[in-house]
């Protein structure tokens, strides 16, 4: 597919810290959180007016998944907008809490771990052509995926292993003492590929919701990935990942990579900062996460020079790859130390560590390692170091803010934030999901987008013209400030 | 240009321009001073206590 369409999903760790007091759950912490949720949308799972859907998940955690994009710009700033937007819900829920007596601090974690073991995801979503088989597509996916953390790795201060664990088979290549890994999640993936999410954690979700038609899509789950903070490791993560598929689709031969054991490779990977720990295919033969990167590498550069580039990003995308497998080889990550999200973290707390001679088991390194993924701006380690230029970007604040409240032109989700816009300030009940717009009034004039590339709508057109200006709206179902109630002023 | 600078962060946020947006791809390489008022500045907006802060993070498992 030469345009693509991407989203990401985002479970963020909440954590309340009142230091003498009596700790809130973060359930307890979750609901303060979506009280403005509730009160804008009725409901604790409400698509938004950029057209992306926010609600509470399994477990408590506040999750953002963005609107439908089809650029890596689109899917970044509006990825990035949800950071914002949960901020938004920080500010309000640490107002109510402290009218309540609750006068500690709320931490939105963009990670994938608590320190007890607990892990949450960065799910991505990606459509393909329902063409490609999708048996031959995950086995050649999976290697890659595998393998990506060297450059789309969020980095992971690991613990000492404790003294009365069983390091068991698939950690037998994880050193015992305290180190930093590539990967926050690599740890806690549990199959290579299966139809559940919670209970065993596979790489590639089977479940296939293209959210569109069926006939002619269906939709890659990839629930393997780190949250990432750097748009830059974004941009190369979803870049790379986008054209392994599009070489997939176009039947490119990359060679049979297949892993004898996909869950005891992701681990060496992630605690092998080296890249060259030797990996065992079912072929018989042996492969380090450098080499099998290199050769992706070389076939997508190939691929490009073959088809052409078909986005402007593209350049930057093979670019970073390339540099971020020299680094590694090189064993020298200054080259990427302000584009890569493990890097950009390793040169923080190296450089803090040296300075207070810590080692990597010091508390202080795991709370810093927290602190990168907290989202707050001017507190959070990793909105510090982009402030002052310690890390990149390729986007600017006015792009995420307008990614805020405008959904993605370029799909459907123009038509969603369209409608729920026009809605809301009519005060009109309604109810959207994914391919489906109604005024509850109305519900022969529903309006069904199945194909997610559409921008524009004849019926969504006829169905906004149905309601009554603002001025007659009935005053029911419309509150003073309601539209814009999850953003404080 | 000063080349003594005391690390403070008005100063070199005048000498340098801002950061954003950095080309992808391209160096936006912090300066050292940068980094180092940061690590003399981070504890400032970290928890003291660091092992019962991060103990007190524990969530249920999400997916």
């Amino acid at each position: 597919m030469d345009r693509r369409i991407y989203g990401v999903e985002t479970e963020f760790g909440v954590h309340y810290s009142h230091p003498g007091a009596r700790p809130l759950t973060p359930e307890e912490v979750a609901r303060y959180l979506f009280r403005p949720v509730v009160e804008w949308g009725r409901s604790s799972n409400v698509f938004v007016s950029n057209g992306s859907r926010l609600y509470l998940d399994v477990g408590s955690h506040p999750e953002y998944a963005t609107a439908e994009c089809s650029t890596l710009d689109e899917l970044v700033a509006v990825d990035k907008a949800g950071e914002v937007m949960m901020q938004q819900l920080i500010d309000q829920a640490t107002e109510r809490m402290a009218a309540d007596g609750f006068t500690g601090t709320i931490y939105l974690y963009k990670n994938n771990a608590d320190s007890a073991g607990n892990s949450y995801g960065s799910h991505e979503n990606y459509l393909l052509n329902r063409r490609t088989e999708f048996r031959r597509l995950s086995e050649a996916l999976i290697p890659f995926l595998i393998t990506r953390q060297l450059y789309a790795g969020a980095g992971k201060v690991v613990a000492p292993r404790t003294g009365d664990t069983d390091p068991g088979t698939l950690d037998r290549d994880r050193p015992d003492g305290a180190h930093f890994a590539f990967s926050q999640r690599a740890d806690h993936v549990m199959e290579g590929i299966s139809s559940a999410t919670t209970r065993s954690r596979p790489i590639i979700n089977t479940r296939d919701e293209p959210h569109a038609d069926a006939a002619e899509y269906r939709r890659l789950h990839v629930i393997v990935g780190d949250s990432n903070m750097s748009e830059t490791t974004q941009l190369v993560r979803f870049g790379a990942t986008d054209l392994m598929l599009r070489m997939i689709e176009a039947g490119t031969p990359l060679g049979d990579h297949q892993l004898e054991n996909p869950i005891l490779a992701i681990r060496q990977v992630s605690h092998d900062l080296t890249g060259t720990a030797e990996l065992s295919l079912r072929s018989g033969q042996r492969r380090s996460a450098l080499q099998l990167q290199r050769h992706y590498l070389e076939q997508a550069t190939a691929f490009v020079e073959r088809h052409g580039a078909h986005h402007d990003r593209l350049d930057a995308v093979l670019d970073l790859w390339e540099r971020a497998l020299d680094a590694v080889e090189r064993q020298d990550p200054a080259g990427i130390d302000t584009e890569i999200d493990w890097a950009i973290k390793q040169r923080f707390l190296t450089r803090y560590a040296d300075r207070h001679g810590l080692d990597w088991d010091s508390a202080r390194l795991a709370q810093l390692d927290l602190s990168y993924h907290d989202i707050t701006p001017g507190r959070g380690l990793f909105t510090l170091l982009q402030s002052r230029g310690a890390a990149a970007r390729f986007l600017d604040d006015d792009a995420v803010r307008q990614a805020v409240d405008t959904p993605p032109a370029t799909t459907r989700a123009a038509l969603r934030g369209r409608f729920i816009q026009a809605a809301r300030e009519s005060g009109q009940p309604y109810a959207v999901d994914w391919t489906h717009l109604k005024l509850s009034d109305r519900p022969l004039l529903t309006v069904t987008t199945k194909d997610p590339f559409q921008t524009s709508s004849e019926r969504l057109d006829e169905l906004l013209r149905s309601i009554p200006s603002p001025d007659h709206a009935p005053a029911e179902g419309h509150r003073d400030g309601d539209a814009s109630s999850i953003h404080p002023v | 240009m000063s080349q003594q600078y005391s690390g403070s962060r008005s100063e070199r946020e005048e000498d340098v321009p801002a950061p954003e947006p950095a080309p992808a791809g391209g160096s936006a390489q912090a300066g050292t001073t940068d980094l180092d008022s940061l690590l003399d500045e981070i504890d400032s907006v970290l928890e003291t206590n660091a092992e019962e802060f991060v103990k007190g993070f524990v969530q249920k498992g999400g997916q």
